[in-house]
């Protein structure tokens, strides 16, 4: 193990806490949300926000010199793929006519039709 | 350094936690009525499995293992976008007119 201050140590402990925290709240959120639509927010949002957290965790373990430069690559790409890919599968799930709850429609369709 | 050894218990038990949760996602993808479900379920195991690497990573103390969670997402990503383009089209290459 490498030789660490103690502000370092703890940043690493918070934020492994806290990534874990938020991982926990978007698998309650994918099991517990009533419709495809709700429970791809739950896993788009804090389980991008725990692996985010995780991802610090490691930058702030392995320092800006060797492994941590990879660690912020990976938080940039979470954030740009995950979005995307939400967007592909609700827009799958629309076309394939999973139903939404209440008065929820596709953005730039009309109630009527 | 009073918390230097605090590290090593606290990253171990965020991963057993992080599997037990993929275990409840595997729930999701098994039940979860519709085939958008499950992509969604198995995304949230990628994501999962991103967060495990990075663990093993700070638990080992082998830099080699972020570059491994960097390749999984974008895995995970790709298959994502495989699958939802598959059940759109019928098709995963759709030649253009």
């Amino acid at each position: 193990m490498a030789a660490l201050g103690t502000i370092q140590t703890w940043a690493v402990i918070v934020l492994v806490v806290v990534g874990s925290f938020f991982l926990t709240v978007g698998t309650i959120g994918l099991l517990r949300l009533p419709n495809v639509y709700n429970r791809m927010h739950a896993t788009s949002k804090p389980a991008t926000i725990g692996a985010v957290a995780i991802f610090l965790a490691g930058f702030a373990y392995f320092g800006p010199g060797g492994a941590g430069l990879p660690s912020l690559i990976g938080i940039v790409f979470l954030f740009l793929t995950v979005p995307t890919g939400a967007h592909m599968i609700s827009r799958a799930a629309e076309r394939t006519g999973v139903p939404f709850l209440g008065s929820v429609t596709w953005p730039g369709k009309s109630d009527d039709d | 350094m009073a918390a230097d050894g605090l590290i090593e218990p606290v990253v171990n038990a965020a991963i057993v936690l992080v599997a037990l949760l993929n275990l409840l996602c595997g729930y999701r993808a098994v039940r979860g009525p519709t085939v958008p479900d499950r992509v969604v379920a198995l995304d949230a195991i990628a994501t999962n499995v991103v967060a495990i690497a990075v663990l093993f990573a700070i638990k080992t103390d082998r830099p080699l293992f972020v570059t491994v969670s960097l390749v999984l997402a974008i895995i995970a990503f790709l298959s994502t976008v495989a699958v939802a383009k598959f059940v759109t089209e019928g098709d995963i290459i759709v030649t253009q007119e």
